[in-house]
């Protein structure tokens, strides 16, 4: 069935009841070519990128509960690509060239808004690194302006650009960055994938991987056993225990992320925006309320929950930035298992098992990378090679020493 | 909010707490090959249970600790000086 304003009006006047389910629900075959271990975000759109980009249908997406209920449905939903590295620059480019035109190619509202991304500074060796990335990012085609304090105090009315102890000096602006609906996300792909054959299976939790001879041949799962030639890992928070069932480890460690909403308000927060002098951002969702988060809790992990000193934080950096926060009660509270690579960069592609893959690693940068993620990792599997754009984010780039480590912060995953 | 039993100083809130990571990494000899080095550097259980860690208690008395926490339940079972070696439950 295809959505459009058409089907909506005709619905309307039949009392809608010829909408049917967005996915059907099969039962799991004996076998798959390929199967995607994860129904979140990335699971689904390496799924929906198999099967159009590279013609293999018969994949099942596995998923322990229901889809899109992990860190898809635990982020803030900002999409950009304002990074400072080059190969990062090449891979969160082609996710928010994928994003600009998601919703014509899932035929499905993802909401998406590219209401600009506007990262403040508050120090000139601050605004000195906001330049250089900005530069950097202009160098390779990537849209970025540097605004000045006049600028920001037009344009966002209610930060304290003249905070005593961090005035706002000025910010850099990604016009193209904005927000997308997260649950719309997980939906549009899960649909679009459906429709082209894939098996999405809803309440199937993998406890083992088979590999035999080193190389992958199905998977364990509460379900039964179900083989396969390739399998794709999509697990962000669990790629440990995932990678540990297969017999290897991989450097990442987990840890919780917290995000906020707000009480529902008028428009207030135009972009989104980040505070340069603590770990804070911000966007008003379209019901209202504010959505904002900060930085890890900062050790080790697996509870979907947050903890107080970091509320404080956040809520103490989000008064200091907008001082009229202050009025506002919290609506609700959550917390994301985050998989926190050693250098702060993702993961795409083969693993040491044959015919197994992973996209993992995400640390702060999973939801923006959502297509971008499943667009390379479905060309990783397909070819069993990396794409261009995700052939620096290799696993073995730990042993070899090629680091993506934008912030410079060392092999400290909280810290990343 | 982690309570931490500083042999040092008593129970204490994390805030006054830095965390340092996995405590069960040991430093390979120097002449070690480049393999151990990575996995000193890089490979880690992460566990989903109990967890080996190191603290340092900068609002303190400033001195390393070995803490043993659940990664599931932040349940601390046990905390004992940077030298010591911590009983680990099994489950």
């Amino acid at each position: 069935m295809r959505y459009s304003g058409f089907r909506l009006f005709a619905e309307a006047l039949r009392g809608n009841t010829g909408w049917k389910p967005a996915w059907r629900d099969p039962p799991p075959k004996r076998s798959y070519d390929v199967i995607i271990i994860g129904g979140g975000g990335h699971g689904l759109a390496t799924a929906y990128y198999l099967a159009k980009e590279h013609g293999i249908t018969n994949v099942a997406v596995l998923e322990k509960g229901p889809i899109g209920l992990g860190n898809t449905g635990r982020n803030t939903t900002i999409v950009r690509s304002n990074y400072l590295l080059p190969q990062n620059h090449f891979f969160y480019e082609k996710a928010l060239s994928l994003w600009e035109g998601l919703e014509q190619d899932l035929n499905y509202n993802a909401m998406v808004s590219q209401r600009g991304v506007i990262n403040l500074f508050h120090a000139e060796g601050a605004r000195n690194a906001a330049v250089r990335r900005g530069n950097a990012m202009r160098l390779d085609g990537i849209d970025a302006d540097l605004l000045d304090k006049e600028q920001i105090r037009a344009m966002c009315p209610l930060i304290d650009v003249d905070n005593a102890r961090f005035p706002v000096l000025g910010g850099l602006m990604q016009r193209r960055g904005g927000t997308a609906r997260h649950d719309a996300v997980a939906w549009g792909f899960a649909r679009a994938a459906d429709l082209r054959g894939v098996d999405i299976i809803q309440h199937c939790e993998v406890t083992g991987i088979d590999v035999e001879g080193g190389r992958v041949t199905g998977v364990q799962t509460s379900r039964g056993p179900i083989k396969a030639n390739k399998v794709g890992l999509a697990v962000a928070g669990n790629t440990s225990r995932l990678a540990q069932m297969a017999g290897f480890d991989v450097p990442i460690e987990s840890h919780v992320l917290q995000a906020f909403v707000s009480e529902g308000v008028k428009p207030l927060v135009d972009q989104v925006i980040t505070f340069g002098a603590g770990h804070f951002y911000i966007s008003q969702s379209d019901k209202g309320g504010l959505v904002f988060g900060g930085g890890l809790d900062g050790w080790n992990t697996y509870a979907q929950r947050g903890n107080l000193p970091v509320v404080d934080h956040v809520w103490s950096a989000g008064v200091a930035m907008m001082p009229s926060l202050s009025r506002l009660r919290g609506l609700r509270q959550w917390g994301g298992v985050m998989d926190m690579s050693f250098d702060g960069s993702p993961i795409i592609g083969k693993t040491p098992i044959n015919g197994l893959y992973m996209t993992a690693g995400w640390c702060y940068g999973g939801f923006k990378a959502t297509p971008g993620s499943g667009w390379c990792h479905a060309w990783t599997i397909a070819n069993d090679a990396p794409h261009k754009l995700n052939e620096a984010h290799r696993l073995d780039r730990f042993r070899t020493g090629h680091l993506l480590d934008e912030r410079g912060n060392g092999p400290y995953p909280w810290m990343q | 909010m982690i309570r931490i039993d500083c042999p040092w100083c008593g129970k204490r809130d994390e805030v006054e707490f830095t965390y340092r990571g996995d405590a069960t990494v040991v430093r390979p000899e120097a002449g070690a090959p480049e393999e151990a080095f990575h996995d000193f550097v890089y490979k880690r259980a992460n566990p989903r249970g109990w967890h080996v860690e190191w603290w340092y208690h900068g609002a303190g008395c400033r001195q390393f600790l070995k803490v043993v926490r659940h990664t599931m339940t932040h349940e601390v079972r046990s905390v004992v000086r940077a030298t010591e070696t911590p009983e680990v439950p099994a489950e």
